[in-house]
C-alpha cells in the first residue's frame, strides 16, 4: 500500500537498526510514548533488531489504559440505564471495571454500541429522539477535535438528548510526571506522532529544553520508530536535548490549528485521574461550563460512583515504564486476554496485550 | 408454513426427483464406504453482502466442511426459520443463489424444513445445512497429522470475506469495492488430492477467526510449531486499507473461499501448482513452515526480520480508538 510499505521495508529497517547498533555507545533509555507505537516494537520485533542498542520502556499513552477503573465503572452504569443508548469505540468495551465490561452490559439487555465517530453517535441521536444516546469519550489529543466537534454540533443543532461521558488525557503532563519521578531511567522520548499531528510540538519544546531530554516526534509503521530512534540516540550521544520531528509527512510545529481551537473552545484543561498513576494536575480535558447540558456525568449523577483500583493489577507500574509486563506475577497466570485484571492486558494499544499477544515467543526462548 | 409458500418460494428453486416426492424422509443412493456427515447453522447479518448471501453461504459452509475431510460432497439438507416479514424478494434471492451454489457443488438438495416464527424471535432468516460426503478410501486429511517440515499454504488472498460484511453491516465506504471470496473449495482438494496424494497432511477452511485461529487449532492438535513468513501472505490491498484503518489483523479476519493445506515439503511445489491450476488457487501461496520448536504455537517472521506470536483471539477484532 502507498505510503505505508515503504515504511515496512526489511532492508531499510534494518539498516536503520545497524546505525543504532553502531551509533550507540552505550545502551540508552528510551520511552516510546504511545501504545500504538509500543504494539509496532512488539509486534514487528523491532527490539531483537537492536540487540540491546536501546532499551524501550513503554509508555502510558494508551488511552483505554489510562481510563481509570472508576470511569468504566461510570460507563457500565449509564450504558446499565433502560433508556440510555452507549456508544463506544470498540476497545472499551473488553475493558473490565470493577464487576463487568460493557460486552457483559449489553448481554444483560444493555444497549451498547461501537460506533467509529463520535458524529456517528451524534447522528444515532437525531435518529433516536426519544432515547437518550451517550458516548465515551476517551482518548489523547488525537481523538480530542472529533469529540469536541460532536460536542460543539449537538450544541448547534440543540440535540439535547446527546451526551458524552468524558475521560481526555493529554500527553506534556504525563511526561513531566515521569521526569520529575525520582526513579526516572528515561532519557529520550518517542513523542506520539498522531498526537502532535493536531498539537504539534511547541508545547515540548519547554519541557526538552527543562529535563535536558531529546524528544523525537515519531510515526507508527516499523521504519519511523527506528529512525526515530536513531535520532535520539545520536542527540544523546552528542550530548543534546532537543525536540526533533521524524514524522514530517503527518506533523508540523504547529499542529492543526483549526483542530486546537475547536477543542479549546469546548474543553478546558482539569485535573485527571490516570489508571495506577492518580491525579496528575492539568492533565485532562473537560466540558467547558456552557455544554454542561451534554456531560453524561452531571446528566445522570454519575459522578457520585467512585472505585478502587485492585492491588493485584500492577498497571500503574507498567503504564509509568517501572515495570515491563511480563515482570507483573499476575502476567499470563491471573491476568490473560480471556480474563484481564486491568485494561492495559485488553487495549489494542495495551502493552501487557502486546507482550502476551505477541511475545511471548521470544520469551519463551529466551529464557528456555 | 404454508403448503403454498413451500410449492411456490422452495420447489422451484431446489426441486429434483427425491425432494419432489415430500415424503416423510428423504431415500438416497450411496456408494459402498465411508460416508462424511456435517451439519452447520447459519445465523449472518447482513443477509446480502457483496458477493453472496446467507443461501450462498449455507451451501459452501457445510460443503466445504466436508471437503476439508476429503470428502466428495453429494447431499444436503437445508432448515429454515423465516421471521415473520422477511421481504419475499429477499427470500428468492436468498433461494436462487443457494439453489446455484448447490448446482455448481454437485449437491442435492433431498429433504428440508421451514419453520416461520414471530417478528423478534428470530434475525430476518436462519439456515441450517446438514451435508454428506463420500471419502475416498485413501485420503484422510486431518489437523493431527501435520508433521515437521510440512510446507503451509494458503489457496487465496486472506481476509475478504469478513471485511465485505463488514463494509456492508457497518455501512463503511472503502474507495475499493470488495466481494466476499465465498466458494465450493471441492475442486481444489481434488486437485491437491491428485497432485499430492497422502502427502497432503492437513485441510482446514478458515472461516471465523481467520487463518490465525484454524493454524493455531492445527498446531495444537498435532502438537507441532508453525511458522509463518509475513512477506508471504496474500493480503489484497483493499483488506489491508480496511486493516489499517480499523486496527484489524488480516490473519484474524474470516474467509469462506480459501483453504489452508499442510502438505509433505516434498510435495509442495506440486500441490502449489495444483492449487494455481485452478481458477479458485491461482494466487495460492506457500506461507510458513511446520516447525520442532515452540509445539502448539504459531509464530511469524516479520518483514523487517522479527519474529512474533501469532496467537488464538479470546473474541472478535474491536475496532480501536486511534
Amino acid at each position: 500500500m502507498k505510503y505505508l510499505s515503504e515504511y515496512r521495508d526489511g532492508k531499510i529497517a534494518r539498516r536503520l537498526a545497524a546505525e543504532i547498533r553502531r551509533t550507540a555507545s552505550r545502551r540508552w533509555v528510551l520511552m516510546e510514548v504511545c501504545g500504538g507505537q509500543t504494539h509496532t516494537i512488539v509486534k514487528q520485533g523491532i527490539d531483537e533488531l537492536l540487540d540491546g542498542a536501546v532499551e524501550m520502556i513503554h509508555g502510558p499513552g494508551c488511552p483505554v489504559c489510562v481510563t481509570p477503573l472508576e470511569q468504566i465503572d461510570r460507563a457500565l452504569h449509564l450504558a446499565s440505564q433502560p433508556n440510555v443508548i452507549f456508544t463506544s469505540f470498540g476497545d472499551m468495551l473488553r475493558v473490565p471495571g470493577s464487576h463487568a465490561d460493557l460486552f457483559q452490559v449489553r448481554a444483560r439487555g444493555g444497549d451498547v454500541r461501537i460506533v467509529y465517530s463520535p458524529l456517528d453517535a451524534l447522528a444515532l441521536a437525531q435518529r433516536h429522539p426519544d432515547r437518550d444516546v451517550v458516548f465515551f469519550a476517551v482518548g489523547f489529543e488525537t481523538t480530542a477535535p472529533a469529540n469536541a466537534m460532536a460536542v460543539w454540533r449537538a450544541h448547534q443543532l440543540g440535540v439535547t438528548n446527546f451526551s458524552v461521558l468524558v475521560s481526555h488525557v493529554t500527553v506534556p503532563p504525563a511526561m513531566t510526571a515521569i521526569l520529575e519521578s525520582s526513579d526516572n531511567r528515561v532519557q529520550g522520548f518517542l513523542a506520539a506522532g498522531h498526537v502532535c499531528t493536531v498539537m504539534g510540538w511547541t508545547e515540548y519544546e519547554p519541557i526538552a529544553a527543562r529535563y535536558h531530554v531529546p524528544i523525537v516526534v515519531t510515526g507508527f509503521e516499523p521504519v519511523d520508530i527506528l529512525e526515530g530512534m536513531l535520532m535520539a540516540v545520536k542527540q544523546l550521544e552528542e550530548g543534546r536535548g532537543e525536540v526533533e520531528n521524524q514524522y514530517v509527512r503527518s506533523v508540523q510545529r504547529d499542529g492543526n490549528r483549526p483542530a486546537q481551537e475547536l477543542v479549546a473552545k469546548v474543553f478546558a484543561l482539569v485535573d485527571r485521574q490516570w489508571r495506577g498513576i492518580g491525579t496528575i494536575p492539568a492533565s485532562g480535558l473537560g466540558l467547558r461550563e456552557e455544554f454542561a447540558a451534554h456531560d453524561a456525568e452531571r446528566k445522570f449523577g454519575a459522578a457520585e460512583i467512585t472505585a478502587t483500583e485492585p492491588a493485584e493489577c500492577r498497571a500503574g507500574d507498567v503504564l509509568r515504564g517501572k515495570m515491563k509486563p511480563h515482570e507483573c506475577p499476575a502476567f499470563g497466570t491471573s491476568c490473560k486476554p480471556e480474563h484481564p485484571l486491568g485494561a492495559p492486558m485488553v487495549s489494542s494499544e495495551g502493552a501487557c496485550a502486546a507482550y502476551y499477544n505477541y511475545g511471548r515467543f521470544r520469551g519463551a526462548v529466551t529464557s528456555g | 408454513m404454508s403448503a403454498s409458500l413451500l410449492r411456490e418460494r422452495f420447489l422451484p428453486h431446489f426441486g429434483n426427483p427425491t425432494l419432489d416426492r415430500l415424503g416423510d424422509a428423504a431415500v438416497v443412493d450411496v456408494r459402498a464406504g465411508r460416508l462424511a456427515i456435517s451439519t452447520d447453522t447459519f445465523v449472518v447479518q447482513p443477509l446480502e453482502f457483496p458477493g453472496g448471501n446467507i443461501g450462498t453461504l449455507a451451501v459452501h459452509g457445510t460443503v466445504n466442511d466436508l471437503a476439508m475431510m476429503g470428502a466428495r460432497p453429494r447431499y444436503l439438507t437445508a432448515g429454515f426459520v423465516l421471521e415473520e416479514g422477511l421481504a419475499l424478494d429477499v427470500l428468492d434471492r436468498i433461494l436462487a443463489e443457494m439453489s446455484r451454489a448447490a448446482a455448481e457443488a454437485g449437491v442435492v438438495v433431498i429433504t428440508g424444513d421451514t419453520k416461520v416464527v414471530e417478528r423478534g424471535k428470530a434475525d430476518g432468516v436462519f439456515i441450517n445445512t446438514t451435508g454428506v460426503g463420500e471419502l475416498e478410501p485413501t485420503f484422510a486429511p486431518s489437523p493431527e497429522r501435520a508433521r515437521t517440515g510440512d510446507a503451509v499454504l494458503v489457496s487465496g488472498p486472506i481476509g475478504r470475506h469478513g471485511i465485505a460484511v463488514m463494509t456492508v453491516r457497518e455501512g463503511l465506504a472503502f474507495e475499493a469495492e470488495l466481494e466476499s471470496d465465498t466458494a465450493n473449495l471441492y475442486p481444489l482438494v481434488e486437485a491437491l488430492r491428485e497432485a499430492a496424494g497422502e502427502a497432503v497432511h492437513v485441510l482446514r477452511d478458515p472461516t471465523r477467526g481467520g487463518v490465525a485461529s484454524a493454524l493455531n487449532e492445527i498446531a495444537s492438535a498435532a502438537q507441532v510449531g508453525v511458522m509463518l513468513e509475513e512477506t508471504a501472505l496474500p493480503v489484497p490491498g483493499p483488506v489491508s486499507a480496511a486493516c489499517e484503518m480499523l486496527g484489524f489483523d488480516p490473519l484474524y479476519v474470516a474467509n469462506e473461499g480459501i483453504l489452508v493445506a499442510f502438505v509433505e515439503g516434498a510435495a509442495a511445489p506440486a500441490a502449489l501448482a495444483a492449487l494455481r491450476g485452478h481458477p479458485l488457487g491461482s494466487e495460492a501461496a506457500i506461507i510458513g513452515t511446520v516447525v520442532r520448536d515452540h509445539p502448539g504455537l504459531v509464530a511469524l517472521r516479520t518483514a523487517i526480520g522479527g519474529t512474533r506470536v501469532v496467537d488464538m483471539l479470546p473474541g472478535d477484532q474491536l475496532p480501536r480508538i486511534c
